[in-house]
């Protein structure tokens, strides 16, 4: 009864979508106030019956209903209950509807949230999103069902894949896909615009709390998905370029060229045509991660099962999405008023490079990872391309970035002074210098590769640093924008520090060891103390006791585990981590070895300073929320401070 | 006697060669740079598969015999071809993916200074006119430049 | 203008990749053998072991190598095309048995037909690992003179017997 409710609420969430859709962008077209006052509704609306049906799968796996087949294909009776109601979204069919909760909870935001925008403008932005909706309800309705029902039912499912139970895969696939589909938001903005004809800053400025809401939550997303990496695939390693990582780190990075092309934007006018190209490419680069990751055009660990039919709607509806905004922006993009003009050392061209050399990083990601199947379709052969040479490419791709992100928030706008710059950033120059020579000493170790990525972590961190004593110094407030952007600009500085340091000065050892057997690793004495069996909920585990001393004192008691899930039967590493500011002890058992299993290969890594990499990103996405939610963009703030306007023109830059 | 004195110079022998943190240092970064090729996007120094157990043994295999390792890789890529190097070889087919993002950096810097010298040549325009910018404030409510 | 429609014509074109794309297997790795000798092995046969066989004794003849275990599922549905084949006598067929133990090797064969001239044991995957194995069932078309010809990498269905593997084997018998 229940699955039948959930799909017939799925059926009535498609048709308020059409509807809306529909009605929304004709009223908006021809100006019909009766049509357009259907958006804010039809959205909401639309919340109520996804939620309804994503309520009712939740239900359904929570309740062990087996005679629904996605719960008897990744659940079962003894897996614990947080991960039953985890393993809703645990499933191509499950995530989509995920996909489409989020997006309806976009459009009730934007519904909510947009009392002081054009009625036409919001009918225009909640029709597009509700165009986007109609394609994955449609999707979901025609090709992947979350309510198929298995009859007879099963007597107990198949498991979740024990890989995805842990508390960091419930959160992170929620916080990626809101990142995502946030990005349907800004694309929505920017196809309202081109629409309309009327692309200019006032778009910008609605635009940006949205576009830089949903930065927040997918740098959180992938944060959360490689820390879970770390600590859960059992061999220390964090990002492996892998085609899906590549698919949510490429509109990160887009997502960043378009945050701060929309700052210039809002502020100059500038850029407009180019920044509505970049919130297209957001959008249309998450799309393109969905379909990479359900098509089975790349082999990939987050692949899910694939089928040829799903491949084909997926690529259908992106060629119409995709295909159809390029075509909308060829058309109507030239009308844009040029923006003012600046020099070639100003705010502007600082952001713009920015822009143009995160594209160009996307770019190399992109085309790294499509190459296999490039070739493979040319008849060329087969390639793999690995992390190797994502390593290798992009770093230097982002070095210059890096390098004008210390600069930036120091340039005047319209035109800056490169004499005074140089003054005030000679202390951030001489401190990275010195850093980058002398901080590898103290490790004992000197790389140039290790000096480079400090140099450059070192430099944004004193260009950021630098930024907001001179704002101190003017005595002018210091605003959440202001502050926000501090703060994402020191997360980076951090983020590369830690990958530097770790990359640099990681120490591993892959031995077997015996009952007794001590080694030694980065000043720490590790001690193998056997292993013993353990039972958990749905598992059988060994479990293993390392014992970490330094200097003869105690530092920690380790307990990997080996563990086999008593239904789906892999064994699954869990790694026992001594987590710490400064470094990491890391230790996963590898497999039994010697007479009756008595000793084991284990593998103990020290990581210096690995939790920065994660550290760094939090900063960044606490940077992301503050900027959000600047006064600026506050309704209720903005009412407070009414003030008649006058004739006088607002605009002034500020260093 | 003999055979117990020989098997006990195998052992140290192996355990030489398997103990002796450069030659571990070299084999690890040899199956770092290869694929498991049953495995979903991972080196053979990171995979647990049967085929990857068995391939690093040959691996070992070959360095204790003294082989260089490109004669290793080229064993390797005679056997299941380039698909199994981690690293796209440099070759004709692979020449765009190896500099293509450095051709794309190239070309898209010289395009940014291209446009920015022709900026510095526009007309001094204002983001909005001061009618726009009453609309503006009107919907939304003084902003500041911050 | 022009430079407003770049966006979407390279859009176009990595449509037309993707759409490609789906028509392949990306985890399929074509073999670097073909055209080229098959690798040599002296390897002892199933349930003669102090017997022993080496590819050159089958020179002068086009023949079938495939390689199979007990513990493969996916071999168990290519068997009976094997059989079927190995019954009409147009093609022998060798088989190389891979990563497994005598006893059970010997009881699959017992229970589900014994389609092989003679069938050798790769205890421990060497020879496969030379022949560019990477998943069990794998089938090799071998010539006269003992050059590989075509890999067929996944089970051989009837449909593949009759388009690709018979046709070729014909066509090198001339």
């Amino acid at each position: 009864m229940i699955p039948e409710l959930g799909h017939f609420a799925l059926i009535v969430a498609l048709a308020i979508a059409l509807t809306q859709a529909v009605l929304s962008l004709t009223g908006a077209a021809r100006g019909i106030p009766g049509f357009i006052a259907v958006a804010r509704p039809g959205a909401q609306g639309q919340f109520v019956f996804v939620a309804i049906a994503f309520g009712c799968l939740a239900w359904s796996f929570y309740s062990n209903d087996f005679s629904v087949l996605n719960v008897a294909s990744n659940s079962n009776s003894s897996l614990p209950a947080h991960y039953r109601i985890a393993a809703t979204w645990g499933s191509h069919e499950g995530s989509l509807l995920l996909w489409v909760l989020m997006l309806s909870v976009w459009m009730v935001a934007v519904s909510v949230f947009s009392r002081s925008l054009p009625d036409d403008m919001v009918a225009r932005v909640l029709g597009v999103m509700g165009l986007i909706a109609v394609g994955f309800l449609s999707f979901m309705l025609f090709t992947s069902n979350p309510f198929e029902r298995l009859l007879p039912a099963a007597a107990d499912g198949r498991d979740l894949n024990p890989l995805l139970q842990d508390p960091a895969m419930v959160i992170h696939p929620p916080m990626l896909y809101m990142g995502y589909v946030g990005f349907s938001v800004a694309f929505s903005f920017a196809i309202a615009a081109l629409l309309d004809g009327r692309l200019d800053a006032a778009w910008a400025r609605w635009s940006r709390p949205w576009t830089t809401a949903a930065w927040m939550f997918l740098t959180v997303g992938i944060m959360l998905g490689s820390f879970w990496a770390y600590y859960e695939l059992g061999w220390g390693g964090w990002w492996f370029w892998d085609p899906v990582e590549n698919a949510s780190f490429m509109p990160w990075l887009i997502g960043t060229a378009l945050i701060h092309s929309l700052a210039v934007t809002e502020k100059r006018g500038a850029f407009k045509s180019w920044t509505v190209l970049l919130a297209i490419f957001a959008f249309s680069l998450s799309l393109l991660g969905t379909f990479l990751v359900r098509s089975g055009v790349l082999t990939s660990v987050h692949a899910f099962a694939t089928d040829p039919k799903r491949g084909v709607f997926i690529l259908c509806f992106l060629a119409l999405v995709i295909g159809g905004s390029l075509a909308l922006y060829a058309w109507r993009a030239p009308r844009a008023a040029p923006g003012g003009r600046f020099e070639l050392l100003s705010r502007e061209s600082m952001l713009l490079a920015n822009s143009v050399l995160m594209l160009v990083a996307c770019a190399a990601v992109l085309l790294g990872t499509l190459y296999p199947l490039f070739l493979d379709a040319l008849g060329l052969g087969k390639i793999s391309v690995g992390p190797p040479y994502f390593e290798s490419v992009f770093a230097p791709l982002m070095a210059p970035a890096i390098l004008l992100a210390g600069i930036g928030p120091l340039v005047a706008w319209r035109s800056g002074d490169a004499a005074q710059l140089a003054r005030r950033l000679r202390w951030a120059a001489i401190a990275a210098l010195l850093g980058a020579l002398f901080v590898p000493l103290l490790f004992g170790r000197w790389a140039l590769l290790t000096s480079g990525g400090l140099l450059l972590a070192l430099w944004i961190l004193g260009g950021a640093l630098t930024a907001l004593v001179l704002k101190i110094k003017s005595n002018a407030k210091i605003t959440r924008a202001f502050a926000g952007m501090l703060l994402a600009h020191a997360g980076i500085g951090v983020f590369i520090l830690g990958v530097t340091l770790v990359k640099s000065y990681e120490s591993e050892r892959d031995l077997r060891m015996a009952p007794g057997d001590t080694v030694m690793l980065g000043g720490y004495a590790f001690r193998f103390d056997g292993v013993k069996e353990v039972a958990g909920p749905n598992y059988a585990a060994v479990r293993g006791a390392i014992n970490v001393q330094r200097d003869g004192r105690q530092v920690a008691d380790l307990a990997p585990e080996k563990r086999i899930y008593r239904v789906q039967r892999n064994p699954m590493t869990e790694a026992a981590i001594n987590g710490g500011v400064t470094r990491d002890l890391y230790v996963s058992l590898g497999e039994a070895a010697g007479p009756e299993g008595t000793a084991w290969t284990v593998r103990i890594h020290v990581k210096p300073f690995v939790k920065w990499i994660w550290s760094g990103c939090l900063l960044m996405a606490l940077g992301g929320l503050l900027a959000a939610s600047d006064r600026r963009y506050r309704a209720s703030s903005r009412r407070r401070e009414e003030a008649p306007v006058g004739d006088e023109t607002v605009v002034r830059s500020t260093a | 006697m003999r055979s117990l004195l020989l098997a006990v110079l195998f052992l140290v022998a192996g355990l030489s060669i398997a103990e002796n943190p450069e030659t571990e240092n070299r084999i690890r970064s040899l199956e770092g740079k290869l694929r498991c090729l049953v495995c979903q996007n991972q080196s053979l120094a990171d995979s647990n598969a049967e085929l990857a157990q068995d391939l690093r043994r040959q691996l070992r295999e070959q360095v204790a015999a003294g082989r260089s390792d490109a004669e290793i890789t080229d064993y390797l890529v005679q056997r299941y071809g380039d698909f199994v190097l981690y690293e796209p070889p440099f070759k004709a087919s692979t020449a765009l993916l190896w500099i293509g993002p450095f051709a794309l950096l190239a070309g898209a810097l010289a395009a940014l200074v291209a446009i920015l010298r022709r900026r510095r040549r526009a007309p001094q325009e204002a983001a909005l006119g001061p009618e726009e910018r009453r609309l503006v404030e009107r919907v939304l409510g003084p902003g500041d430049q911050a | 203008m022009k430079r407003f429609l770049w966006p979407l014509g390279i859009f176009i074109l990595l449509v037309g990749f993707l759409a490609a794309g789906l028509t392949l297997d990306p985890r399929e790795v074509p073999s670097p053998l073909i055209g080229k000798a098959a690798p040599a092995f002296d390897l002892p046969v199933l349930q003669q072991p102090d017997k022993h066989f080496i590819p050159s004794d089958m020179r002068g003849k086009v023949w079938l190598l495939n390689v199979w275990a007990s513990w493969c599922v996916s071999c168990r549905d290519e068997h009976p095309v094997l059989v079927e084949l190995s019954k009409k006598g147009v093609l022998p067929i060798l088989g190389l048995n891979y990563k497994d133990k005598s006893e059970d090797a010997q009881r699959w064969l017992a229970q589900f037909g014994n389609p092989y001239q003679v069938s050798v044991m790769d205890a421990d995957g060497r020879t496969g690992i030379d022949y560019g194995v990477y998943g069990v069932p794998e089938t090799y078309v071998i010539d006269a003179e003992g050059v590989i010809r075509y890999k067929q990498i996944g089970p051989v269905t009837p449909a593949i017997l009759e388009q690709k593997i018979l046709p070729l084997a014909m066509a090198l018998k001339k």
